[in-house]
């Protein structure tokens, strides 16, 4: 896998938008969700995680090889997901029904498309909950939690996505999940 | 020992429980949490709701970006230099850049001698040429192949060879002999296929 992006970075590096597609295919997927879970917002997501990419492919010259590529990627979009979170409103997650904003979650688009069973439509509401009780984190506790739980990652790569010491991704997961906990437990 | 108190007992074996999510916890810190836990329904119950949050929030992953996601991202892309595209196109197909290398350096020429529509013919003392029109005339005999570029052709002699007209109508009288083939060629593709052909054989004669 480090091989094969390696050699996609090699040409890239040399100006070859056919291997950044590939590496774009590889890594949407995951970045997508990243910034959808962050944000909550299909539009503001695909918007951020467009440009986490286009940053990549701008920045290629200074992506240390020796490095992850992955990690690198990660930062990117989780930086820009946080600075996309700090200009927004600080209250604007706390009423789910702001005007402008219904119909751009997932959820939303899906079940007004389709005609569900009744089981489906609760499965959604519950990951509608989900989504907004994980939206009402701060910043720095969503980001690891989101890190850790939706994609999956461990601690030490959260750290290095973060550049904090392990410690510190640890205490702020235990809160995020403490969090978590208070705003998850009547479900 | 943790005690029981519930002063002091949730902060500390809280403190345990987010170890053990984290993997963190020692064989032994394992089995005091436990028989904790079987002891304190408080604490059981902050361990099980953590539990359940972290179910919750891995339930929703598998997010999937739009269809279009890659192709939007390489539009908003400064423009490819040209010369890498190039490069990794006849990287890649090897075979079709021989063949495309190939008709490239054929059409140059044979567009620029398609499109010279003017008239030529092969010459032979005994043809005679009226107005784009070439004839063999009655009881002549040309020895050798006659090609007609532009122009008709009307055979009421005899030909010992080929015939062949480009742009062009022939015309055989009924006293005209051609021993070798009549071929008429008029559209581009056949005039293209014709050149090829003949450069072809020029080349595999040599």
């Amino acid at each position: 896998m480090e091989e094969f992006i390696n050699k996609k970075i090699k040409q890239i590096k040399k100006g070859d938008q056919n291997a950044f597609a590939e590496v774009v295919e590889l890594y949407k997927d995951k970045i997508f969700q990243l910034c959808y879970r962050m944000l909550g917002n299909v539009h503001e997501a695909e918007d951020i995680a467009q440009e986490a990419f286009i940053r990549v492919y701008m920045n290629i010259h200074s992506f240390d090889m020796n490095k992850k590529f992955s990690t690198w990627i990660y930062r990117i979009a989780t930086n820009l997901s946080i600075d996309r979170i700090r200009k927004k409103k600080p209250d604007y997650y706390l009423d789910a029904e702001v005007a402008g904003t219904e119909g751009l979650t997932m959820y939303s688009q899906v079940s007004s498309d389709i005609a569900m069973p009744e089981k489906e439509v609760e499965a959604i509401e519950l990951q509608e909950t989900i989504q907004k009780e994980i939206l009402k984190l701060p910043d720095k506790y969503r980001s690891v939690i989101v890190l850790r739980y939706i994609e999956e990652l461990s601690l030490q790569e959260i750290a290095e996505i973060l550049e904090l010491p392990v410690g510190t991704v640890k205490t702020r997961i235990h809160r995020g999940r403490e969090a978590l906990r208070k705003q998850l437990r009547h479900l | 020992m943790i005690g029981v108190s519930k002063m002091k007992c949730p902060k500390h074996v809280v403190e345990m429980i987010h170890k053990y999510l984290d993997g963190d916890l020692h064989e032994d810190e394992g089995r005091e949490l436990k028989k904790h836990l079987q002891s304190c329904e408080d604490c059981k119950a902050h361990y099980q709701e953590l539990e359940k949050a972290v179910a919750f929030v891995k339930s929703i992953s598998h997010v999937e970006a739009p269809a279009d996601f890659t192709q939007k991202v390489l539009e908003k892309l400064p423009k490819e230099k040209r010369t890498v595209s190039t490069r990794r196109w006849f990287r890649n197909h090897p075979f079709f850049s021989a063949a495309a290398l190939f008709v490239i350096l054929m059409t140059g020429s044979l567009f620029a001698s398609y499109e010279e529509s003017q008239f030529s013919v092969t010459k032979y003392d005994n043809l005679v040429v009226d107005n784009r029109t070439v004839i063999v005339p009655e009881g002549e005999t040309v020895k050798g192949d006659i090609t007609v570029k532009n122009g008709d052709i009307k055979i009421e002699g005899k030909v010992e060879g080929n015939v062949t007209v480009i742009n062009g109508d022939q015309y055989l009288a009924s006293a005209g002999q051609v021993t070798g083939e009549v071929e008429e060629i008029n559209e581009l593709f056949e005039w293209l296929w014709y050149e090829v052909k003949s450069t072809l054989s020029e080349v595999f004669k040599q």
